[in-house]
């Protein structure tokens, strides 16, 4: 790894836009540390955003959004002290870094600090052309494209709505270690919602995709056409459905985006601050066994790309790919650089924020299981009576008791090995760090989800990621109606 | 109140300033709001402080509307930009590029301001205290301590917390349209949220408590919050799944708001014309439990989701949408209304970076004569209270609910056990008319309350 072309890029538009240049940004700094501060950090955003959307045949509304400021962290003791500000001026880092140190009460003798030390980090996601650089007029016709296409698949469908949703994030972060990297940080996302109706009968399908790439890559009819042939696809499918069943069975959870499942059930849990403070049902269990043999999850911020992925973190932190659980044995926790320096360990480059104004925590990137050696058709065929689940919408856990909810929008009953009915209403409900050492199954056929997922905590929305091959639990709760 | 005086005759001079420069670029129409904010917002543990946060906020969003070039082409297209950046190059530069945008759009022919019907007079409706103003976040410090200490100290199984955490908040709302329309009004929040950990040997749980105001005096005492939240921790250890079943559920004054907040969103007219909710087509027949009237106003005094205007200058007011179990109005904007051939409802809400979309203000279902929470527990022979949802099973369209739930069990008309694990199912047309039981006392944790009440029955996912 060396400084790489984003960390430049931000660099060099930092500078030429703000007139930001290390002298001042060191004398900012000076002013954190005038009191007893053990660090400061600045963190410098300008964030572009742009939407189109498209409902009842027409592309309704576009618009355009940009987002710039600065925040000022002083920390002390494991004390925090944040100020921000919407002008990216070296009057306004000033009086936020004076707000800032009033965490500590101690005034110290305090130096301007040298920025110069560049941590080499990845370059995981180049593009030729800034996703909100592409034009609205573009953006718009294949809305209107996706409509038309939607529509010609089923007589069945009633309501199309599609948008298109890019960012382009310059971040720099100025530590007073004298640190200074950057990033420039592209993100699409193409969604697809599709109403069906038979009757008196209607249902929904979703689909989305994104990632850290090209726009151009999702504007190929094969990249889009599959993606709406699945919203309409889970949309009839769902005018079929039946109620649920409730109660106890054996759950097989397809590969990809059922990946949520480690996210709500063992990555929050790990997350490095409710370690440190002792408040996740994991505390205290590194070295214990929390899974079943054969079970690896990982958390991996380095992959090209990738919607979760960052060349470094908002922290400055080069992110990396930590082991969570090797062959069902709690290794790690999620870092960010106060969390594992009051517990001793290592940052992991999971630092994360949603924008300028808000503080950085232990997040997630792109979370995800490593493939076994089971054939999925065997997986579901060594099911007697139970559940197929392979699109979820949403879930959420509970760190201190470990108790996680999700739920299914697209699942099947199994009965004899075979696919039956499909249900709808599905909750699955358990227990994170008892719902790993149920998997009896581990498929081969490891894969990422297509790029949608949004992590919110504390009120704070990051983008990630997920991954899982179909796996086989034993005796999950299911929430249904019938 | 003159430097206060002098900030909204600033904003309301940028807002008119941005309308102008929109129309002066070849909008037919345009709208603006600028919404500019202060902030600070701690966090402590135990005797420690956690972190503390202060900011000033300001956006400035701007909305234009476009006849099309061609005059046989009915409608106006639209487009919405934001920015943080007030000074006028930047504002000017970004009427200009809305203006772009907004003839990369199709027209459609139901969008554009609201005709007629502004809001004449600014009532004042109580949203902040000046007396508050310049309340120092040391002192709000010392409440986050108070209601911390208080916890800890309720019982010795509490030994931990995720914290108690403060925030205050004081913002001036300016909006402005083409039609003439330009107001602005002050508003603040201020909260205390506590959130302690309970440890026994049959392991660990949390639960909160918190209290929200326009003012610091309207703010619950930190200690009683604080032995509040102990309470509602310790009564959760031991909790245990039960066998699956079907049985009546209680939502008590934290989980009832959200039952009655699920039902209302299906009522948003977007839903409606899109036909995307399970609503659609039911104005004016029975959907709920004859016990069951809901009513949506945005001029109660001090009220949490209290306006004098909504997101187009329109009035608030009061809208009941449901009258005993009979379904009486949707909840529109001038959007939605022409959509579905109805005059707007006033409960436009807009944010400085979208467009105008619907929602509520001060929600509540009123009550009924069924008494406290524990006379209707008293009068379950066995089933569940819910205090906690988890997850996020609702689906509009269909009405389908299944979510996560924890509570405690009834046996006999008793509390016996706390219960976690489980999930409970049904579909909101028949839990709506199902309710049985709505209790006598509205308790506002927020912009939206409901008494306690009872489903007759649910199905429950456990053991």
């Amino acid at each position: 790894m060396r400084q790489t072309d984003a960390a430049d890029q931000a660099l060099d538009f930092f500078r030429d836009r703000f007139g930001l240049d290390e002298r001042q940004l060191g004398n900012g700094l000076e002013t954190a540390l005038e009191r007893s501060i053990d660090y400061s950090d600045l963190f410098f955003e300008y964030t572009t955003q742009d939407g189109v959307v498209l409902e009842e045949g027409i592309v309704k509304s576009g618009d355009r959004h940009i987002e710039q400021g600065v925040g000022v962290r002083a920390q002390s003791d494991g004390r925090q002290g944040y100020a921000h500000s919407d002008e990216i001026t070296t009057e306004s880092v000033t009086l936020a870094a004076a707000t800032a140190r009033a965490i500590s009460q101690t005034v110290a003798d305090a130096a301007p600090v040298a920025i110069g030390e560049r941590p080499a980090t990845h370059d995981l996601y180049p593009v030729a052309t800034p996703p909100t650089d592409v034009s609205v007029e573009l953006k718009s016709d294949l809305l209107s494209e996706i409509d038309v296409y939607a529509r010609r698949q089923d007589p069945r469908v009633k309501q199309v709505m599609a948008s298109i949703v890019c960012q382009h994030r310059h971040v720099l972060v100025v530590g007073s270690d004298g640190r200074m990297v950057g990033d420039v940080l592209p993100l699409v996302r193409l969604n697809c919602q599709v109403i069906a109706a038979d009757g008196e009968r209607r249902e929904v399908g979703y689909e989305g995709m994104g990632g850290r790439y090209e726009l151009d890559q999702l504007m190929q009819p094969s990249a889009w056409q599959p993606l709406v042939d699945e919203a309409v696809r889970a949309a009839l499918l769902n005018l079929e459905a039946v109620g649920c069943p409730a109660g106890t069975m054996d759950v097989v959870l397809g590969p990809g985006w059922p990946g949520i499942l480690l996210h709500e059930a063992i990555g929050h849990g790990l997350e490095g601050d409710f370690n440190r403070k002792k408040t996740s049902a994991f505390t205290d269990r590194i070295g214990e066994r929390v899974a079943a043999p054969g079970v690896t999850v990982v958390d991996d911020g380095t992959l090209p790309n990738r919607r979760g992925s960052l060349n470094v973190d908002d922290e400055g932190t080069p992110t990396q790919r930590t082991t969570l659980i090797e062959n069902g044995v709690l290794v790690g926790y999620l870092h960010d650089r106060l969390n594992a320096q009051l517990m001793g360990h290592e940052p992991t480059g999971n630092g994360r924020r949603e924008s300028y104004a808000h503080l950085p925590m232990p997040r997630m990137t792109n979370t995800f299981m490593l493939a076994g050696t089971d054939e999925p058709d065997d997986i579901l065929r060594s099911v007697h009576k139970g559940l197929y689940a392979t699109s979820f919408g949403g879930g959420q856990v509970d760190i201190t008791s470990g108790k996680f909810v999700f739920s299914a929008s697209e699942a099947y009953e199994i009965e004899n090995g075979r696919l039956g009915r499909p249900v709808k209403g599905a909750t699955l409900i358990g227990n994170g760090p008892d719902v790993l050492t149920r998997v009896s199954r581990i498929g081969n056929d490891l894969a990422l989800d297509n790029g949608v997922g949004t992590c919110g905590k504390d009120g704070q929305g990051v983008p990630v990621g997920v991954g899982m091959p179909t796996i086989r639990i034993d005796g999950l709760t299911v929430g249904g109606t019938e | 109140m003159s430097a206060s005086t002098a900030q909204v005759g600033d904003a309301e001079e940028i807002v008119a300033r941005a309308i102008e420069c929109a129309r002066a670029c070849g909008a037919t129409a345009a709208d603006a709001v600028l919404v500019r904010s202060e902030s600070s917002e701690a966090r402590v543990r135990g005797e420690e402080i956690d972190f503390v946060k202060q900011a000033h906020e300001r956006g400035l969003g701007i909305r234009v509307l476009l006849a099309a070039s061609s005059s046989d082409t009915p409608g106006l297209s639209s487009a919405v930009t934001s920015t943080s950046d007030l000074a006028l190059e930047t504002v000017e530069r970004m009427a200009q590029e809305t203006v772009a945008l907004a003839r990369a759009t199709a027209p459609d022919p139901y969008a554009g301001l609201p005709e007629t019907g502004f809001a004449s007079e600014i009532p004042d409706l109580d949203l902040f205290d000046a007396s508050d103003e310049g309340a120092s976040v040391e002192a709000r410090i010392e409440d986050a301590l108070r209601a911390e200490a208080a916890a800890r100290g309720a019982d010795s199984r509490i030994a931990n917390s995720e914290g108690s955490q403060v925030g205050s908040d004081a913002s001036t709302i300016t909006y402005g349209n083409s039609e003439g329309f330009l107001g602005s009004y002050r508003s603040a929040s201020h909260s205390l949220f506590c959130e302690p950990l309970a440890r026994d040997a049959s392991g660990m749980q949390r639960d909160y408590w918190m209290t929200l105001g326009r003012s610091l005096a309207s703010l619950e005492d930190p200690a009683a919050v604080g032995r509040h939240a102990a309470e509602r921790a310790v009564r959760r250890l031991g909790s245990k799944r039960v066998a699956t079943c079907e049985v009546p559920v209680i939502f008590d004054a934290v989980t009832a708001p959200s039952l009655i907040g699920q039902l209302v969103s299906c009522a948003s007219g977007y839903l409606i014309y899109r036909e995307a909710s399970f609503l659609a087509g039911r104005l004016g027949e029975p959907i709920a439990s004859d016990l069951v009237t809901i009513v949506d106003d945005g001029r109660l005094v001090g009220g949490l989701g209290s306006k004098p205007f909504d997101g187009e200058g329109q009035p608030t007011r009061k809208n009941v949408l449901v009258e005993h179990g009979e379904l009486r109005s949707w909840l529109l904007d001038s959007y939605s209304a022409r959509k579905l051939g109805l005059t707007t409802t006033g409960n436009a809400a807009r944010g400085v970076g979208s467009a105008p979309s619907v929602g509520t203000t001060n929600l509540w279902l009123e009550p009924g004569d069924a008494g406290t929470l524990e006379d209707i527990v008293a009068e379950t022979e066995r089933g569940l209270l819910v205090t906690e949802l988890i997850g996020m099973g609702f689906n509009p369209v269909t009405g389908d609910y299944s979510r996560g739930a924890a509570g405690l069990w009834i046996e006999g008309g008793e509390i016996i056990h706390p219960v976690e694990e489980i999930s409970i199912a049904g579909n909101h047309g028949d839990m709506l008319c199902a309710i049985d039981r709505v209790g006598s006392e509205l308790q506002w944790l927020g912009p939206r309350a409901a008494p306690p009440l009872r489903i007759a029955s649910m199905k429950l996912a456990g053991e």
